[in-house]
């Protein structure tokens, strides 16, 4: 790597929230039919609470970095993640993202049981945005990484739960991606199989690969972050070093 | 491993800069025609994926329901020549509007799981109802075909405008399925609802009856249904061999083009809420 790429792995911003909020629109009591819903157009009686998923967060990751969301559950870890990959708008805020984004997607999403392994690996490459070429010059790569290649012509209701997520999993890191982000999807299969994408994110990074992830598993987290931002009822409440970040919410959660 | 690292200084996305969802969501739909043909692909074999005649049933079933109204309906209505050819055309374009509405709202809630991990975009799953309902309609014209000929009903040069009875036909259902996918997900009752209404109107549209039983008075009253007019243009050209005028596809036309933009418009300007909603 030549001295220009690694200073601009410094300083290129990759994503960039700016004082962004995600209000959220919850019915006090759930309104399902027309005819509650017209009653209650009448009577002016259709409640709302409003309620800050995201409460103005500032947040850059830059090009190259392993950056690690943390807190507890309903924090808005993965709102946050879903502002970034465009899934949700930001309410108040600007979101830019400099890059490709490649999402894994939850276990099983986005295949069809009756479908075979081949023709599913297709179908969820067009869902990650990939044309049929760009899949067909990484199929192979696909078997392989998956250890799938004796049933990959068996439809997939025939897979374990592990073999489906293997499957996922080699899907969605097949390319190098731009930006990857995980959300609490490290513990895929066996051992031998999480050392595998271990590396192949080690492999990511040293190709200048930013990558974003959300897990409880603090380990991982200190093991595999460059830095750590510690989310609390929607707000950033402390970005750094991954053990200081970890230290201090371990301490207020214990 | 492939390297498709792209060296970009201008944001792939910002979200200050989504402007108008209406025309946007025509830019992504281009990016992602791959994805298109997957989704129709995969309806297509899935379907009938377990059965040993598989994608024969696209045709067998018309034919089927074909078989059984021709049965039932022909003594009564003797009058109408070639009455299987009439009740077949009829079946061909409301299966195609009936299974492709439908199949748009399900589609958008079997796609809500996704549309809350990534970004697709929001229109794709009402196009790939079209696209698979159309992949069928193509395919039901071959027992339609093979109908007219041990019938011996007359085989028209004016086929060929049945492209543009389908182009009509497709715009109206695409806008419609796109409103009904809209109300889906504010209301899932819809759905169910919508069963029924098709059933209604499926006795509304004459399909298996004669336009002549419709006493004159109610017979303004009878146009009103956009189905009326999408009906009669796929049928002129096939069993009457008549090509259609200009007053045939008027109606047709601004039904179809008004419908499509409309829910167009009514579906993008909703799409930033489905996240939050399925």
């Amino acid at each position: 790597m030549s001295d220009q790429n690694l200073a601009a792995k410094e300083f290129v911003p990759m994503i960039q929230l700016e004082n962004v909020s995600v209000r959220y629109r919850v019915p006090t009591e759930r309104i399902g039919t027309f005819k509650e819903f017209a009653i209650r157009l009448i009577q002016r009686k259709v409640n709302f609470r409003y309620f800050w998923a995201l409460d103005g967060i500032n947040l850059t990751v830059k090009k190259g970095e392993v950056f690690g969301l943390i807190g507890n559950n309903g924090a808005g870890k993965s709102t946050t993640l879903k502002v970034i990959s465009r899934v949700l708008g930001p309410t108040k805020g600007r979101v830019r993202v400099y890059g490709k984004i490649a999402p894994l997607l939850e276990l099983g999403a986005g295949f069809h049981s009756e479908l075979t392994g081949r023709e599913n690996i297709y179908l969820n490459g067009a869902l990650l945005g990939y044309g049929h070429e760009q899949m067909n010059r990484v199929f192979q790569n696909i078997v392989d990484f998956s250890e799938l290649g004796p049933f990959i012509d068996a439809p997939i209701r025939t897979y374990s739960s592990g073999m489906y997520a293997r499957l996922g999993f080699s899907v969605a890191t097949a390319h190098q991606p731009e930006i990857l982000i995980l959300d609490e999807i490290l513990s895929v299969g066996d051992e031998a199989f999480q050392a595998k994408c271990r590396d192949r994110m080690r492999d990511f990074r040293e190709n200048g690969a930013t990558i974003l992830m959300v897990s409880h598993g603090m380990k991982t987290m200190e093991e595999m972050c460059d830095r750590v931002g510690w989310i609390d009822h929607g707000k950033l409440r402390m970005i750094g070093e991954p053990a200081e970040v970890v230290a201090a919410y371990r301490q207020e959660n214990s | 491993m492939v390297n498709e690292l792209t060296a970009t200084h201008q944001p792939v996305y910002d979200s200050d800069r989504q402007v108008s969802h209406a025309l946007s969501e025509l830019n992504d739909l281009k990016q992602y025609h791959y994805l298109l043909k997957q989704l129709v692909r995969r309806d297509i074999l899935t379907r009938y994926k377990r059965s040993v005649l598989g994608v024969a049933w696209t045709m067998l079933n018309p034919l089927g329901t074909m078989l059984i109204l021709s049965f039932v309906f022909s003594e009564i209505f003797k009058a109408e020549q070639f009455y299987s050819v009439y009740v077949l055309t009829g079946i061909i374009a409301w299966n195609f509007f009936s299974q492709a509405t439908h199949a748009a709202m399900a589609g958008l809630v079997w796609g809500g799981s996704l549309m809350k991990q990534i970004y697709l975009p929001r229109t794709i799953f009402g196009i790939s109802a079209i696209g698979t309902a159309l992949v069928n309609l193509v395919l039901s014209l071959v027992p339609l075909m093979l109908v007219i000929l041990i019938t011996r009903a007359p085989l028209y040069w004016t086929w060929v405008f049945v492209p543009v009875s389908i182009l009509f036909l497709l715009c109206f259902t695409l806008g419609f399925g796109l409103m009904l996918s809209t109300l889906a997900i504010y209301f899932p009752d819809v759905v169910e609802m919508y069963q029924i209404v098709l059933a209604a109107w499926f006795y509304l549209t004459p399909i298996v009856y004669p336009e002549t039983i419709v006493p004159e008075r109610y017979l303004g009253l009878f146009k009103l249904n956009p189905m009326y007019h999408f009906v009669k243009l796929f049928r002129l050209p096939i069993r009457e061999g008549v090509a259609p005028s200009f007053s045939d596809i008027l109606p047709a036309a601004i039904w179809g083009i008004v419908v499509l933009v409309a829910g167009w418009l009514f579906f993008t300007s909703k799409s930033d809420e489905y996240a939050y909603r399925v």
